[in-house]
């Protein structure tokens, strides 16, 4: 079964065009990275299905729920780790997960099961603003999964960490893989490659290649995957 | 349950911010000592307690503007904000759950203010009861005004609206220094469609027990109260998804 079914998505800002009829089927428990370069598409892909923003034309389907139509089902199934890290200042740790927990109607229980998952249950108490970066995006990850999303959509999660702070943050991400269909958009390829079981390319709002790394170092008759994302987002979008 | 679990959150930003609690009740009371030491050392009656009492008990609720306008401008200027507008909360969730934490807070700075008053020497009675009720419609008003404001601007903005222009135009449009009628004409008229000077007569009539002229100052706070927050609740619905 596709958890995500994206039909003709398009999004346009007045006459500009920023995501230009997307077609894509993601299965259920797969992790999909979409990679581009800056102004590519990909959070406002990501935007549009978290339901914070409304496409021009087409849809998508979370787990059957149309974002345009049913927005409201589809909320209740999805969760967003935002790009920027999206915490309560104010609270600690725990208070953070508890909120998240209040909104979906998930018990105390989970809020403990989710810091041991992710080995937050050290910092329970300590406010979130006294968090080190790595430990504030856990924390925000650790939001998204409280709900125990079914679709779960990881903007640029490790943007701005540190190399062992990104690696740590890396084997959660895996954790996570088969149980909870994700997108994950990131600037960072050895990131799409070390976790991803597919990656898409996005270039000037449109979907140039899908498939797994080797599938797309092959189709650009390429040795490694730097030289095909190059060459599979700068030749089409060149074209 | 996600009214309760978001307004949680927000009572605990609140109460943590040293910042809230100094504005929030220390403030008014430095303000009502000031006037009252004024009014001590003057031989004509320009601030008596038992006119400045309720007014500064409403002004120092413009304060509440300040603090939901400023959680709100703040949460919308970060990640935080779209987070939650991705969970199932509707815009009314949003609006409730930054309101009700502030309700109890402004409740308790009027009971602050008017206990304190009473230490300066207005007498107890009963009647400060009534003033406290009947500022609840008051602080209504400004939550929602700050709610419209957090809505509309950004916490800079907001800042300046809620935290300058707001308590200006509350002390002036009130009659909270001086009475109404001194200016009298348009300026009154004018005064008397907001629902400031209503908000600071209301308070005034309770402590004096004429009950007479409480309803018709209630309702007119309350209609504006209603219609400010409704409208901050239509314009926050369309804030919270991107056309």
């Amino acid at each position: 079964m596709n958890a995500i079914q994206i039909m003709g998505l398009t999004k346009e800002y007045g006459n500009r065009r920023v995501v230009d009829r997307l077609e894509l089927s993601i299965p259920a428990g797969e992790l999909f990275a979409l990679l581009g370069v800056n102004g590519a598409g990909k959070s406002t892909t990501i935007k549009m299905l978290s339901c914070l923003t409304v496409p021009t034309e087409g849809d998508a389907q979370l787990m059957g729920h149309s974002v345009r139509t049913q927005s409201h089902q589809a909320k209740e199934i999805l969760a967003v780790s935002p790009q920027e890290t999206a915490v309560a200042p104010g609270l600690t740790v725990a208070e953070n997960l508890e909120l998240m927990a209040g909104i979906y109607g998930r018990s105390k229980e989970r809020v403990t099961q989710v810091m041991e998952q992710l080995g937050l249950t050290q910092w329970a108490k300590q406010r979130a603003k006294t968090l080190s970066g790595g430990w504030q995006r856990r924390l925000s990850i650790a939001m998204a999964l409280v709900s125990q999303p079914e679709v779960l959509f990881l903007d640029e999660p490790t943007l701005g960490l540190d190399v062992l702070a990104r690696r740590e943050l890396w084997g959660v991400i895996r954790g996570l893989k088969g149980h909870t269909t994700i997108i994950l958009t990131t600037h960072y390829l050895e990131e799409a490659e070390s976790l991803a079981e597919r990656i898409g390319i996005m270039n000037a709002g449109r979907l140039r290649a899908v498939g797994t790394a080797q599938e797309l170092k092959a189709l650009a008759g390429c040795d490694n995957f730097e030289d095909a994302f190059v060459a599979l987002a700068g030749e089409e979008a060149a074209s | 349950m996600r009214v309760r679990a978001f307004a949680k959150r927000n009572m605990k930003e609140l109460l943590r911010d040293p910042l809230t609690l100094f504005f929030g009740l220390g403030f008014p009371l430095a303000l009502l000592l000031l006037m009252t030491v004024i009014q001590r050392n003057v031989p004509v009656s320009i601030f008596e307690l038992d006119t400045l009492a309720p007014g500064i008990a409403l002004f120092g609720l413009t304060f509440m503007a300040l603090f939901s306008g400023m959680l709100l401008a703040k949460d919308r200027s970060s990640a935080f904000l779209a987070r939650l507008a991705a969970s199932p909360m509707t815009a009314a969730d949003f609006l409730l759950g930054y309101l009700l934490p502030l309700l109890p807070m402004a409740v308790g700075q009027s009971v602050i203010c008017m206990a304190a008053a009473v230490a300066l020497g207005l007498p107890l009675s009963w009647n400060l009861l009534a003033v406290v009720a009947s500022l609840i419609p008051s602080a209504l008003l400004f939550i929602a005004l700050g709610l419209l404001c957090g809505t509309l601007f950004n916490d800079k903005q907001v800042g300046g609206m809620c935290g300058a222009l707001l308590t200006n135009v509350t002390a002036f449009l009130a009659g909270i220094w001086f009475d109404l009628s001194l200016i009298g004409g348009g300026f009154k008229t004018f005064a008397y469609l907001l629902p400031f000077a209503h908000g600071a007569d209301g308070a005034r009539a309770a402590l004096a027990g004429n009950w007479a002229a409480l309803p018709g100052h209630l309702l007119w706070v309350s209609v504006w109260a209603a219609a400010v927050l409704a409208l901050a609740i239509v314009l926050f619905r369309g804030r919270l998804v991107e056309r």
